[in-house]
């Protein structure tokens, strides 16, 4: 039985060593909001917060994983979709099918906690999800409009 | 409702019903129906008062509008809730919407019409009846009020979902006047006058999207993320190499693995694994032994399929045209001649959630949970495989995760689920294919190839131009009534000399354009934009290098074939001057155009691009114009279009499915490369709409993309590009 930190709860769970992150978090602690994509860490549908850092889920195999280790979710990342990149992708209207998008708000999101103000070279780096939709344009336009809301508390 | 009721009085066959799916809706009919609302699937509670089947009112005057079709991030969920409220004159801020089930659909004879989205029709071909579904509701809310008061109705005034007697200084809200109104008999929807959508206030407006707020902090449940008691989960693999069967498996090797349930073979070509979790069983399916049958088409490559298609351009029959003057006399006859072949490769849809399917078999009932585009034809397709009757099944609704024509009409992993749940009764089976079987097993864009020449005579003036494309058909494989007296017309989409649909823009004095058909053992189908893709790409390429043949500006040379298409010609001209055509351009960058047109609407792009000397390709901007006639949301058709250049320049980049040993290749990202957010080129959405027809979205613009982006390269080095993907070309 593993101990899991995820969202500020330890969760135990009952999987075998080579499970990825991404299948305990779907298939034994029911959080779908991580996605699915590639399964090859392409793809960045499967990031989550891992110490901070954000990872593709699909490459932390449970044995890695110790109860020290803080897994953030999708679901964990704010109370009432209120962090602000949240609260940006809402009023630009970023998502289209949405499937991508926990993984590009995971990524912007752990953008904003390193680089308050990234410059659009900066997102180019850090914004490396598939979006087939191809929302890319406004995940940039609302990233620069998070990043607003977080340093001057504009509201979204 | 009472669904046993209403089964009992179910005359549709199966028969009946899937010839009726291919047909368009009676929207008449359907208004002037009493359908019940099945409450078992509907968020509508008892509360809501159901004025008519598409608009459902609560006390507390939410308006829940019905939707039939299916969304999968194109926005028509909100585009024809918006065309509701428009004719109901409810309060936007009070829209919920609700899915329609195709067992609804069926149970009320197709009420709500066709559930079939792709082709860019969800909203240009319902939006007359969902127009008049929300006007014949707001009639009936009058009505109810002024029979309250005792009053005529036409004294009556309405604005967002209040509704006022000036005379008496009364007034009520919907929610108040809702089950009465419910009670009323509809009016007859041929006499309902829709507002000109010149005086919207709802439709027409940028609005946000209804369907954002669970895609934010992953609660909403796509159908991969469903969770049922008891559910037991499925991988898939089917034979490699399409014709070949699956031989043997040796199943002692994974039975005891954790979780393993059993292993399934499928049909005749593929074998499941089912676990208790999907990880598990793909697992043992990556362990499991399996013996294929490759069969006949285990050689072919992309090298003979190259060659069959080769074959195709020097046939001497073909499988239809369109043709006017002799083209091949006046090219032979033309001082000056222009030449190329041009090429493109099979592409797989890769939408972000990879097929699944959820599907639960009891004695007598069958549910499935399934992204499709087409929800009739997943019913159809649970009853056939399954054998329950149609009347006994049912599809739950889930949005898709991207569709872009590959979750349409096959159904073919929702086939696959039933069989493996007939193992299982009474479990529910959650069949999911991994990254790898989903580009292995898509229906591809198909592949083809192009010749095209044209004469010129000594003054740049073209005198005739002849097209053939030798290529795979979808119709061969999909839809075969599609191919009238061995024509099939489909894949000159385009290129065709009627007007409303996918015109060619151009007037050539002698033109021939011919298909020949070659098809190779690869499935094909529909891909976003479909046959508009390789035909725009081969037609605006070789239109830059007839232009500059004869010496004239790509713009110029295109506006003197286009006198008779003011269409055309009105968005090519507003692609052109937002996108600066013929001004100075800053140094190492170089610009090129497009125009077609398809699914009714039409589309230009200019795009701006530069090749480093070492060969590399960045684009920097492209203005993409679009008339689609009546607008519904300018915000939605922005996003579409803007995401028609990344879906389109991935394509162009990176995009191929290679055929080796009779298997695809290139099946996860790592090898079928997909443009991030760092390549994606500023895109200035330009809409030009001339509010006089109704032309689809999610498609048009896709196809000027690439061959706009192919000709600033050809600006920028003097070598035109002929084979897609880019990554394969050497541009200096």
């Amino acid at each position: 039985m593993a101990k899991l930190n995820i969202n500020g709860t330890v969760r135990e769970v009952s999987a075998e060593a080579d499970t990825p992150l991404l299948w305990v978090l779907r298939e034994h602690v029911g959080l779908t909001g991580t996605k699915y994509g590639c399964g090859i860490a392409q793809c960045g549908a499967c990031s989550v917060h891992f110490n901070g850092e954000v990872q593709r889920s699909c490459q932390i195999p449970l044995g890695q994983i110790t109860e020290a280790d803080k897994i953030v979710t999708i679901e964990g990342l704010s109370e009432g979709r209120s962090h602000p990149v949240q609260r940006a992708w809402a009023a630009v209207d970023v998502p289209q099918c949405g499937y991508c998008q926990s993984g590009q708000i995971m990524a912007a999101a752990a953008l904003l906690a390193q680089n308050p103000k990234p410059a659009d070279h900066d997102i180019d780096a850090a914004m490396t999800n598939i979006c087939r939709c191809g929302t890319y344009q406004r995940i940039r336009e609302a990233v620069h409009m998070a990043a607003d809301i977080g340093t001057t508390g504009k509201r979204g | 409702m009472n669904r046993p009721v209403l089964e009992k009085n179910l005359k549709l066959s199966r028969r009946d019903f899937i010839v009726g799916s291919a047909a368009i809706a009676n929207g008449g009919l359907a208004l002037g129906m009493r359908v019940p609302f099945d409450a078992a699937h509907a968020d509508t509670s008892a509360s809501a008062s159901q004025v008519n089947i598409w608009v459902a009112i609560k006390p507390d005057d939410t308006c829940v509008i019905r939707i039939a079709r299916s969304e999968m991030g194109q926005g028509t969920l909100t585009g024809l809730a918006q065309l509701v409220a428009e004719e109901l004159e409810c309060d936007w801020s009070k829209v919920t919407t609700e899915g329609v089930t195709p067992g609804q659909n069926l149970a009320a004879k197709r009420a709500w019409g066709e559930m079939g989205t792709g082709g860019s029709r969800g909203i240009r071909t319902s939006q007359d009846y969902v127009r008049r579904g929300g006007a014949a509701a707001r009639i009936m809310l009058m009505q109810a009020a002024a029979n309250q008061w005792n009053v005529a109705a036409s004294e009556l005034t309405f604005s967002k979902g209040v509704i006022s007697h000036a005379a008496s200084n009364r007034s009520v809200r919907y929610g108040q006047v809702a089950a009465a109104a419910a009670q009323l008999t509809p009016p007859d929807p041929k006499s309902i006058t829709l507002k000109d959508p010149k005086n919207w206030t709802i439709a027409g407006q940028p609005l946000k999207r209804l369907d954002t707020a669970d895609k934010l902090d992953g609660s909403k449940i796509f159908a991969i993320d469903l969770k049922l008691p008891g559910m037991l989960c499925a991988a898939i693999k089917d034979c490699p190499v399409y014709g070949g069967k699956l031989t043997s498996f040796d199943e002692s090797k994974v039975v005891g693995m954790p979780g393993v349930k059993k292993v399934v073979r499928v049909k005749d070509t593929a074998v499941a694994v089912v676990a208790d979790t999907w990880w598990r069983a793909k697992k043992a399916l990556d362990a499991l032994p399996i013996v294929w049958d490759e069969g006949p088409n285990a050689a072919a490559s992309s090298a003979t399929i190259a060659e069959m298609l080769k074959d195709g351009l020097g046939a001497s029959t073909t499988n239809g045209d369109r043709h006017n003057g002799d083209a091949l006399k006046a090219i032979a006859e033309a001082p000056k001649k222009v030449e190329a072949v041009y090429s493109t490769p099979f592409l797989a849809h890769a939408p972000m959630e990879m097929m699944n399917c959820t599907v639960k078999l009891s004695a007598d009932r069958a549910d499935a949970w399934v992204p499709t585009q087409n929800l009739e034809a997943s019913l159809a397709a649970l009853s056939e495989t399954s054998g329950i009757p149609l009347n006994k099944c049912e599809i739950h609704r889930h949005d898709l995760g991207g569709g872009f024509g590959r979750r349409g009409g096959t159904q073919d992993y929702v086939h696959q689920a039933v069989e493996i749940a007939k193992s299982f009764p009474d479990t529910p089976i959650k069949l999911i294919w991994s990254r790898e079987e989903d580009q292995a097993h898509d229906f591809y864009r198909p592949i083809s190839q192009c010749r095209l020449s044209a004469g010129l005579d000594n003054d740049g003036n073209l005198l005739g131009l002849h097209v053939r494309i030798s290529g795979q058909s979808i119709n061969a494989l999909l839809n075969q009534k599609g191919i009238v007296g061995g024509r099939d017309m489909r894949q000159l989409q385009g290129y065709y000399e009627t007007p409303g649909d996918a015109q060619l823009g151009y007037d050539v004095p002698n033109l021939l354009i011919e298909y020949v058909m070659r098809n190779s053992h690869v499935p094909v189908g529909p891909w976003r934009g479909v046959n508009t893709n390789q035909n725009a790409v081969y037609m605006e390429c070789f239109m830059d290098e007839v232009a500059r043949a004869a010496g004239k500006d790509a713009l110029e040379f295109r506006r003197a074939l286009m006198k008779n298409h003011p269409k055309h010609l009105a968005v090519l001209n507003a692609a052109a001057e937002k996108g600066d055509w013929g001004k100075p351009l800053p140094p190492g960058i170089h610009r090129g155009l497009a125009q077609f047109m398809g699914y009714g609407s039409y589309s230009a792009a200019v795009s701006e691009v530069s090749v480093s000397p070492q060969g590399k390709l960045k684009v920097h901007r492209i203005v993409l114009a679009v008339n689609c006639g009546h607008m519904v949301n300018p915000g939605q058709i922005e996003a579409q279009a803007q995401g028609s250049v990344a879906y389109g320049l991935t394509a162009a980049l990176y995009g191929e499915m290679p055929v080796d040993k009779g298997r695809m290749t290139n099946l996860n990202f790592d090898t079928y490369e997909i443009m991030r957010l760092a390549e994606m080129p500023k895109v200035e959405v330009v809409l030009v709409p001339t509010y006089d027809f109704w032309g689809g979205v999610g498609e048009p613009t896709i196809c000027v993309v690439t061959p706009s982006v192919m000709n600033a390269i050809y600006a920028a080095t003097g070598k035109p590009v002929r084979s897609l993907p880019l990554k394969n070309v050497k541009l200096v």
